[in-house]
């Protein structure tokens, strides 16, 4: 397979703009010729359906929940970074660039990351004329607060509700364009395969979520925006409902899945409870600001907080990072976290837990104006382990949280299958190794107000292909494909419901491919893996039936998907013998007990390419040509 | 401990429902009220009957997908907090707790405790909204906004379309989302151009959606996640009134 | 007339209109307390006083038009307004536990239409002399009606003071809520303010239920009075 990243030669500083001056157009009057497919309404995909409409594009819009307002876009709570420089301090797109690559790891490419940082700052304006009543300053001016991984305070906020704001005003854009006929929305549709005709993507399949109906479309372009993979790890702080199926179907009809390996552990996570969690709450990283991370010095140490003195605490981020403390971006932060609960210092029930303290801000401020920043998070915290954070340090812990890897995609965040277009968390592109806080939301909202617009025409100037018809032979297939699947799922009537596998494969991806993994945890994983999902297809049992609103269902599809994607996360896992950003193999570290990166052997893209099922995939590779930065060790001390 | 559950279940739309009672045990304190019902769900699937279809997604209170009646309070008891956010230890030993859908017209039972809130999204779609294209906006800093009215705009855009309001209404209003919205924007300096059609356009759309009207019981306020407040509602009142009376 | 449709014809409309005749509708209430209470200042005082009334002329009929009608529109889109709420729930709840409303608001359809029947009652009796028309033709030593020597003979009859007591207690509940809430209906919350808007109704009803209920019992209890015989 060739993996042609498409980037446009010429100074790091000018390649997005001579790309737009030198990509082809569509006329204004043939744009409602195209009918473009966007899967998934979240921040990258609610945005660039708007967009695309906005330009006069036939679009069709889709997605599982009841309503596009409800993506886990949503839940991003601390912020969206732009390279404004609102704060006079320092900051540029240069700087931006820099940080996010090195926040990545090096392990992204240079010219996505920079356009990234460029058109931040046309995001931040956006927003503001959507409406999205980010936070002020007395003077009436935005206001910024600093987030993990940055020295500069550039990060933009509503709240600890950045995520929902700028969620609805894509939302609001996007119902704005389906009040004007301009898009066809179908909530309540899951997407369930990827039609690829003559090699290129041109329609899907898809099942009615109330009726159960499987429905074929066809279209010039797909785009997936449907999000990442972390619940594979059954306990993440994703929703309950965000999968990989949409992703994963379309890797099965050969586009490469790239780097499914780098996954995010986010470290400010409530404590898991018990066996019945079903899912794990975030705290942001914002609190981080404010709140100083510690552990007692001693081992086992079962006073509670208030009683053990200031001089038997381990401030250990402050420690071990002085420059950014308890700023160190995630990956350093939860696995400093695993660190000291692995030493046996680790606080709260099972010994998995650290304080996250906030009585010196408290003492500092005020208690009104901690409650001003973070009332509701502390309340949110309260409610759910009926601690009150004002009177004693939260206790957190890592939890998986994003997913860096993701579908391949060139520049034009065009996948491998020409007229795939791949945007948001279900790409690879932007984060490398590892995200810094913040940047999520940033990278669905470029990849979807200000690229896609550009670089789908492109594809369809280029490629004057007809759309095929609803009946031709691929797309029936697709459909008798589908079928199949449902029909042999809802046929085992096994003895056991779909979570209990999902929950099985989550044990084993996080104990085996978690914050740390070798070589032989990650050769356990793929051996109990296919294990658990023959298991699956012998005992699920799925209730009810295919013509009718069945959650079950959903689920085993879903959970069927991640049996085999885990798998793949794994192997990736494995062949990448190098330790960078969120992927830490304990055999590749330094005396310290940092990741250590192999540039020489690792520093490349590994995209998948499926070879059937149960068969190996074929790795490729994408070279990461680093000419403007220099690969630097990552410190953040 | 253990808790009897009274469940609304009906097969589909068309179809007419009734309470089913389930005995649940095992039920831990730290639980959330959804994970008791997966818990309960498990069991019955094991049994071999069809599971609860319940809706939740985010698990954090902020996606507005959980739409639960518990006990008779739209989203259970406990202030600010959606059905995700509601924990067991809310609840002792031997309790009988009666699940229910939201009800309104406006909201159709899809399934046992499913219902159906596009009403919601087709009164954004009427209005709620600032006609901007991408691109080719002012700098975000161009336009000074006063941190209070900021701040009373971000109170009223906290809302999750959660649907809470309409079920604790006894009339069945959509008033306060729909005053959440439009308030949000008549705040905002971005929102002026559009401010009178904006109000009309969604009144009139929620009108035919066929909810309810306002008897300033303010009990969807007391049921919302979000704590908007009902004084949203009466500045609804005003940019109607003054909408309807004015040039347009 | 587009304005027209959209106040007469939408939720938010009707909802302003019952706000704005139920603010009316109050303040008739409380003054026409006022005037009941010169029953208390002896038969001059309150025969004059009716007699002044009467003699407005034109402007007597402008005023009892302009009340009918704000009287029908609260009663007009009271009765739209329960049809569309009801139908706006089709089926209702098994359980339903209110967290703030009070009894009144919630109550407001019921309370309003009894409150109508002890009206349509009272105009018989007071201002049509249907009900006891022996009564309702005295005259007063100086020739006037003797709307005092009418009311006292009325309410020294126990069955008509308690009716008209009784009749306060569902008035009363209507005023507590309805005279707080014509303020958000008319689009008044601030919360500077609301402490203020909230009380109105509670007070203003207990107000007026207390010094109404006042009249029949003083009078029962033969702190007012007996008319001397008119003719």
């Amino acid at each position: 397979m060739e993996l042609k990243s498409n980037v446009p030669s010429g100074p790091l500083e000018q390649k997005w703009d001579k790309h737009k001056a030198e990509i082809s157009l569509i006329n204004p009057a043939n744009k409602r010729k195209y009918n473009i497919l966007v899967v998934g309404t979240g921040l990258a995909g609610a945005s660039a359906a708007a967009s695309l409409a906005e330009l006069g594009y036939n679009v069709t819009a889709f997605c599982f929940h009841d309503s596009p307002r409800r993506a886990h876009s949503i839940a991003a709570q601390g912020g969206i970074n732009a390279a404004k420089n609102y704060q006079n301090d320092g900051d540029s797109v240069w700087r931006l660039f820099y940080d996010t690559i090195k926040g990545g790891d090096f392990r992204a490419r240079e010219a996505n990351v920079y356009r990234l940082a460029q058109v931040s700052v046309n995001i931040i304006d956006q927003c503001v004329a959507q409406g999205v009543p980010f936070a002020r300053e007395y003077g009436g001016l935005l206001s910024n607060r600093s987030f993990g991984g940055a020295q500069v305070s550039r990060t933009f906020y509503a709240r600890g509700q950045t995520g929902q704001q700028l969620l609805l005003g894509a939302y609001s854009a996007l119902s704005r364009q389906i009040g004007l006929g301009n898009v066809k929305m179908y909530p309540r549709t899951e997407m369930l395969d990827l039609v690829v005709v003559d090699g290129h993507a041109k329609g899907i399949i898809t099942r009615n979520l109330v009726s159960g109906e499987i429905q074929r479309h066809v279209g010039d372009a797909v785009v997936l925006a449907t999000g990442g993979y972390g619940n594979v790890f059954y306990l993440s702080t994703n929703a309950v409902g965000s999968n990989v199926t949409a992703t994963y179907r379309a890797y099965k009809r050969g586009a490469a899945f790239a780097n499914p390996c780098y996954t995010q552990i986010h470290p400010t996570c409530i404590p898991v409870s018990g066996e019945h969690q079903s899912k794990l709450t975030l705290m942001s990283e914002s609190l981080r600001n404010d709140g100083r991370v510690w552990v007692p010095k001693k081992k086992g140490d079962n006073r509670p907080p208030d009683q053990i003195p200031e001089d038997e605490r381990d401030y250990y981020l402050e420690r071990k990072y002085p420059s950014y403390g308890n700023l160190a971006p995630r990956d350093i932060s939860s696995r400093a976290a695993k660190q000291v609960c692995d030493e046996g210092r680790g606080v709260g029930p099972g010994g998995l837990g650290v304080y996250l303290d906030f009585s010196e801000v408290i003492k500092r401020l005020g208690e009104n104006v901690v409650r001003e920043r973070y009332g509701n998070l502390f309340d949110m915290y309260h409610e759910i382990t009926n601690e009150n954070p004002y009177a004693v340090p939260m206790r957190i812990y890592p939890a998986v949280h994003y997913t860096m890897g993701g579908l391949w995609v060139d520049y034009n965040l065009m996948s491998n299958i020409p007229g795939l277009f791949v945007l948001g968390e279900a790409n690879f592109s932007d984060h490398g190794a590892n995200r810094l806080g913040a940047s999520a939301l940033m990278q669905g909202l470029a990849d979807g107000y200000f690229v896609i617009p550009y670089t789908i025409g492109d594809y369809f100037a280029r490629n004057k292909i007809a759309r095929p018809s609803i009946d031709a032979p691929e797309v029936k297939q697709a459909e008798a494909d589908t079928r199949n699947q449902i029909a042999r799922m809802l046929s085992i009537k096994g003895k056991h419901s779909v979570d209990v596998f999902h929950r099985e494969l989550g044990r084993v991806m996080w104990e085996y491919c978690g914050m740390a993994r070798t070589d032989a945890s990650l050769k356990k994983a793929l051996a109990e893996i296919p294990e658990i999902r023959a298991r699956f297809w012998k005992e699920v049992h799925v209730t009810g039936g295919g013509e009718e609103l069945n959650l079950a269902l959903e689920r085993a599809g879903r959970v069927a998907d991640f049996l085999e994607f885990g798998e793949l996360l794994c192997l990736d896992a494995l062949e990448r013998r190098e330790s960078c950003g969120g992927h830490f193999r304990a055999e590749f570290q330094t005396e310290d007990g940092e990741a250590k990166r192999d540039d020489d052997a690792f520093c490349h893209v590994a995209a998948w390419e499926y070879q059937g099922p149960e068969r190996k995939p074929v790795r490729n590779v994408e070279p990461l040509d680093f000419q403007f930065v220099h690969l630097a060790t990552r410190s953040y001390k | 401990m253990r808790v009897t559950l009274k469940i609304w279940r009906q097969k589909n739309a068309a179809a007419t429902g009734g309470f089913a009672t389930y005995t649940k045990d095992n039920v831990v304190a730290e639980m959330s009220f959804l994970e008791m019902l997966d818990a309960l769900n498990r069991e019955l699937v094991e049994k071999g009957e069809e599971p609860v279809a319940f809706e939740s997604d985010c698990r954090e209170g902020i996606c507005g997908t959980c739409s639960l009646v518990v006990s008779g309070i739209p989203h259970g008891p406990g202030k600010g907090a959606a059905t995700c956010q509601l924990y067991m230890r809310r609840f002792k030993d031997g309790d009988t707790i009666t699940v229910e859908p939201f009800r309104a017209r406006g909201f159709p039972i899809l399934r046992d405790l499913i219902v159906d809130r596009s009403a919601f999204d087709r009164i954004i779609q009427a209005g709620g909204f600032i006609s901007v294209n991408t691109g080719g906006t002012p700098d975000a800093n161009a336009l000074p906004i006063a941190k209070e009215q900021q701040e009373l705009a971000m109170d009223a855009a906290a809302c999750i379309g959660c649907g809470a309001c309409v079920a604790a209404c006894k009339n069945a209003s959509a008033m306060l989302f729909v005053a959440a919205k439009v308030s949000h924007l008549s705040l905002l300096p971005q929102g002026q151009p559009e401010r009178q059609q904006r109000v009309l356009n969604m009144v009139a759309q929620m009108d035919k959606e066929g909810f309810g009207a306002c008897t300033n019981t303010f009990e969807c306020e007391a049921a919302c996640p979000k704590e908007i407040s009902v004084r949203f509602i009466a500045r609804l009142n005003r940019e109607y009134m003054r909408a309807s009376w004015g040039d347009k | 007339m587009v304005w027209l449709r959209r106040t007469f014809d939408s939720t938010v409309g009707m909802k302003w209109l019952m706000g704005i005749t139920g603010l009316f509708l109050t303040l008739f209430v409380f003054v026409h307390m006022l005037g009941n209470l010169q029953v208390y200042l002896g038969p001059d005082a309150l025969n004059t006083y009716a007699e002044t009334l009467q003699h407005l002329g034109e402007l007597l009929w402008v005023a009892r038009v302009g009340l009918f009608t704000i009287f029908v529109v609260h009663i007009v889109s009271a009765i739209r307004l329960s049809q569309l709420n009801r139908s706006a729930r089709p089926q209702g709840y098994a359980v339903i536990t209110p967290q703030v409303s009070r009894y009144a608001s919630r109550t407001m359809l019921m309370g309003g239409l009894i409150v109508l029947g002890f009206v349509v009652y009272h105009l018989m009796h007071f201002t049509l002399g249907l009900v006891s028309p022996e009564q309702f033709h005295l005259q007063d030593a100086k020739g006037r009606h003797d709307v005092y020597a009418m009311v006292v003979i009325g309410f020294r009859q126990p069955l008509i003071a308690f009716s008209y007591i009784l009749a306060m207690v569902p008035l009363m509940l209507h005023l507590q809520h309805g005279a707080s809430s014509f303020f958000q209906s008319l689009g008044l919350n601030y919360p500077k303010y609301n402490n203020l808007f909230r009380a109105v109704g509670p007070v203003l009803s207990a107000i007026i239920f207390i010094g109404n209920c006042s009249i029949p019992l003083a009078i029962l209890a033969g702190l007012v009075p007996y008319p001397v015989a008119g003719h």
